[in-house]
């Protein structure tokens, strides 16, 4: 229900001490919700609860995302095991800021959101969990546009504990 | 969550390679215990590494990511000596920091 997972929201916006901070005061107040708190201090929720590839590009700031080959998935054709599928991205695209991973058949389509500073390279490996076969998406941020690389993976037994 | 993360921050060449493996259940809150009750969400939802204090990457993670998750990243400018840490943070609002040196 709502309202409960609204309180239960607020317990751990709380107990996680927003404490002092202007923040805390507003949120108390009833000013602003337990989402824009976890948004100000940088969980986006609302694109970890899209249902689609392309509804989480919209959550996360893009209108629309272009297919190219500049972006590299490696992972395997067959996950041997779903509960542990990894996944590795590589951005050959110039001023790439983010690196995203979505799988698109699962209950929760966004995996994981990475933010490189200058300096670090736009690569990165991440394991997944995989309820069953399914697209993974690529999503790479570059120079403020959305791009992204899709691979096929075939799941045998699923990761998701349902 | 009580065990400590294992970091490996080795030199690939002028390239830090970072190579980390946390402990933590990333329970996804779809799954159903064995009396049929749903098994609460608790997962990491952010993490970030800094080198010396400054912010090598930044995450946001969601349940599927796997549990005691893994993670492989590089960035430039370090030294064997200097300090990798990692912090997480789940949406219990428990906390994690794990710090190792870089080795050649």
């Amino acid at each position: 229900m709502a309202s409960m997972r609204w309180r239960e929201q607020r317990r751990q916006i709380l107990k996680a001490g927003a404490g002092g901070s202007v923040l805390a005061l507003a949120f108390a107040a009833g000013l602003i919700t337990p989402e824009q708190v976890l948004a100000q201090q940088g969980w986006n929720k609302n694109a970890f609860d899209t249902k689609s590839f392309g509804d989480a590009v919209k959550a996360l700031g893009g209108a629309a995302s272009t297919e190219t080959k500049g972006v590299l998935i490696n992972a395997p054709d067959i996950a041997e095991n779903g509960m542990v599928v990894p996944i590795s991205v590589t951005s050959n695209l110039p001023k790439t800021e983010s690196i995203a991973i979505l799988i698109e058949k699962n209950p929760s389509v966004l995996s994981s959101v990475f933010e490189f500073p200058d300096g670090t390279d736009p690569f990165i490996v991440s394991r997944v969990k995989m309820a069953q076969t399914s697209n993974v998406y690529a999503l790479v941020k570059a120079d403020g546009k959305y791009f992204h690389a899709v691979k096929d993976i075939k799941v045998t037994l699923g990761g998701c504990g349902g | 969550m009580a065990e400590p993360m294992r970091i490996r921050a080795s030199m690939a060449g002028d390239k830090v390679e970072v190579k980390v493996l946390m402990n933590h259940e990333m329970e996804t809150g779809q799954r159903k215990d064995n009396a049929g009750n749903i098994v609460p969400a608790h997962f990491i939802q952010q993490v970030n590494a800094t080198h010396n204090g400054k912010a090598v990457l930044s995450a946001q993670w969601g349940p599927s990511v796997s549990k005691n998750p893994f993670m492989h990243f590089r960035f430039k400018g370090g030294k064997p000596g200097e300090k990798v840490a990692i912090t997480w943070t789940d949406n219990k609002g428990d906390r994690r920091t794990d710090e190792t040196t870089i080795v050649a």
